[in-house]
């Protein structure tokens, strides 16, 4: 005969098996998964991520090699330098002919005679056609003091793109943990689930099927862009670049997704109704938020970068783009990830405590204090 | 044995549980009845170890209810759930293997179950598509799915047509008849007066009567006879060791302070004219209830 322990939950937790424990988060992790990608909403958000990546790869690609056609009048040097510099050319008769050209909008721009013997003049109609006056001018040699400087505009898209990611999975998927532990709340079924697992299978299990998801949806995206730069020929020393950076970002946004969903769950626990998860997740939002903006806006700062890579929840998009700029030494993101585990590991057995002391109070919302003082209250 | 020995719970500084012991004995149906905020549902709870009792244990053949033995329970919760979008069976199917069943054994479990509560045809459907009766079944389904040796069901009758209860009922007999203890609370007396072998009753709190259905009728009901004749029984009253606890012409309810005074007054009535019916009044659980709460 044993009493009944104050808390009946831990006790559980103790006595149930390192085996079952694990096989019961496995089939709650199964049944998140199996549930997740039958669901139309999933599967269209799914899609749009993928034609996004694609777009935002493809399109700049396509826009900067959209090479310019040259109408050309006598002076076969002129057209075969341009030739060489990639440009289509098109002979004209006369200049009336290639004037007529240009203002069709059938040539970008038009090389023609000059005023003096030997001389050439180019026809454009209202900006000066850069890459065809260079391509008929001789440049200097120059050299570059700092070849392995980032270009400014990647400088400015690639922490867009690594915020954007991490900011968006994190915020969709963390939205629907809260949703799917409501529900279980709502519908009462946890009375039945709590009998059966104990509660930090519950949990877990329910973090790392969205986990799983989750990092699925942040491969397909890195593939798909990677696929479609090399699609249409984009430079591979940009992959070269970016590399060592979504190397190190995939270990940062698994366990940094880890860490905000238990955050999420335990939004999801703490109220009743779907209705009520808005306004429970202030705090969840703004550990996500926070971090997005400052690092978008912060990115230029080494201090604050150096800062921001440190803390846990800005880590995860913060220390690969120091890596990415070369502004970190090696020792570093395994330093920023250790640190990110721990917060992770210490967030979960918080999140495991006021799961358990919330998923069972099924009458309106349940205070942090009221979950972490007490495992339950509810009056029947 | 299912043991409840001396289980004190208080919520705040409401004690909604005081002192509650009682048994559920194997291959027995144990009515639990009680007005509403009597605890049932709270002892269950405890029972289920979803709630903690402040004082007082729970056993399983004489062991500590401790998580392991608890999966292989079966509840049913007083407030129905099961995930509204999920198909019946696969739902039923994740539940048996929440429980500990290999997959195949749980399809198993619950094909065989399915057709025995008459939900095979809808095994494919979300939940949220089945009528409320039917959700109901599967809701029972759900206690079921893993075989288990102890059911605890809380209002399993509450919202099911007479057709469905007479289902559910025979289910259950099933399961009681292998050695299952079965404890299920109701709030319809006709309900638990048929189907239960043994009774506890609680109000406010606190065990007011535990035992087998014949027992307590004889404990706790005063041995009542009806007598019908064809003339007024106005007369009945003036026999000694009588009182009367209905009049109504030529019927009459009384109350013997001995009973064997019954032949007594049989063979004054015949004295008196033809008796059209004399025997003994089975009290109804409904009056034993009310016998014992008040």
């Amino acid at each position: 005969m044993t009493a009944l322990a104050p808390s009946p939950t831990r006790q559980r937790a103790e006595s149930a098996t390192g085996t079952t424990l694990w096989a019961a988060t496995k089939l709650v992790a199964g049944r998140e998964i199996m549930v997740k990608v039958r669901d139309r909403t999933f599967l269209i958000s799914t899609i749009l991520f993928l034609v996004i990546a694609a777009a935002s790869t493809v399109l700049p690609a396509l826009f900067a090699n959209s090479s310019s056609t040259v109408a050309v009048v006598g002076s076969a040097d002129a057209g075969g330098m341009l030739d060489r510099a990639g440009m289509e050319v098109v002979a004209a008769a006369d200049v009336a002919a290639a004037e007529q050209l240009v203002r069709d909008g059938d040539v970008d721009a038009a090389v023609v005679p000059g005023d003096g013997a030997g001389t050439i003049r180019v026809l454009a109609m209202d900006r000066t056609p850069d890459s065809v006056v260079r391509a008929l001018s001789s440049a200097p040699p120059v050299q570059l003091l700092d070849p392995d400087a980032v270009d400014p505009v990647l400088a400015f898209m690639v922490p867009m793109a690594f915020a954007m990611v991490f900011f968006f999975l994190s915020i969709g998927f963390g939205v629907q943990i809260a949703q799917s532990v409501t529900e279980e709340k709502q519908t009462r079924i946890v009375e039945i689930l709590v009998a059966a697992v104990p509660v930090r299978a519950l949990l877990v299990g329910k973090i790392l099927g969205n986990g799983a998801l989750a990092f699925g949806q942040v491969v397909l995206i890195a593939l798909v862009a990677v696929v479609s730069m090399q699609a249409v020929g984009g430079d591979t020393g940009l992959l070269g670049q970016l590399g060592p950076a979504i190397a190190w970002f995939v270990p940062f946004f698994v366990v940094g997704f880890v860490l905000l969903a238990s955050l999420w769950a335990v939004t999801g626990a703490l109220v009743s109704r779907q209705e009520d998860i808005s306004g429970a997740s202030g705090p969840a939002q703004l550990v996500i938020m926070a971090p997005f903006f400052l690092v978008l806006f912060l990115n230029g700062n080494p201090a604050a970068m150096t800062l921001l890579s440190y803390v846990p929840f800005s880590a995860p998009t913060a220390m690969p783009l120091r890596l990415f700029f070369g502004d970190a030494a090696p020792w570093e993101p395994i330093l920023a990830l250790l640190l990110l585990l721990g917060a992770a590991a210490l967030c979960i057995s918080l999140a495991g405590r006021l799961y358990e002391g919330s998923l069972l109070r099924t009458n309106g919302k349940t205070s942090l204090r009221a979950a972490w003082r007490e495992r339950e209250t509810r009056v029947s | 044995m299912l043991r409840v020995a001396s289980v004190d719970r208080s919520f705040g500084d409401r004690r909604v549980l005081d002192d509650i012991s009682f048994e559920v004995v194997p291959g027995r149906m144990t009515g639990f009845v009680g007005a509403n905020g009597a605890g049932k549902t709270t002892s269950m709870r405890i029972i289920l170890g979803l709630l903690a009792a402040d004082s007082g244990t729970v056993t399983w053949n004489g062991a500590p209810v401790t998580r392991a033995v608890r999966q292989r329970f079966g509840y049913m919760p007083e407030e129905r759930g099961l995930y509204p979008k999920m198909k019946v069976r696969e739902q039923l199917v994740y539940l048996g293997r929440l429980y500990g069943l290999t997959a195949p054994a749980a399809q198993r479990s619950v094909d065989e179950l399915l057709d025995r509560i008459g939900l095979a045809e809808r095994a494919d459907d979300p939940v949220e598509k089945l009528s409320l009766g039917n959700q109901q079944r599967a809701q029972i389904a759900a206690a079921l799915v893993h075989d288990p040796e102890v059911l605890i069901l809380d209002e399993p009758f509450s919202g099911l047509d007479p057709i469905a209860v007479e289902v559910i009922a025979g289910v259950l007999r099933e399961r009681a008849a292998r050695g299952v203890p079965v404890l299920f609370s109701s709030h319809q007396l006709d309900v638990v007066e048929r189907l239960c072998d043994d009774l506890v009753i609680i109000a406010a709190g606190a065990v007011r009567a535990a035992g087998s259905r014949a027992d307590l009728r004889s404990r706790y009901a005063t041995p009542r006879y009806e007598l019908v004749l064809d003339a007024d029984a106005g007369w009945v009253r003036d026999l000694p060791g009588i009182s009367i606890v209905d009049l109504d012409g030529a019927r009459v309810v009384i109350e013997l302070a001995d009973p064997d005074d019954d032949q007594t007054v049989l063979r004054a009535a015949l004295a008196r004219g033809p008796v059209r019916a004399f025997g003994p009044i089975i009290p109804s659980l409904a009056e034993i209830f009310r016998e014992v709460t008040q």
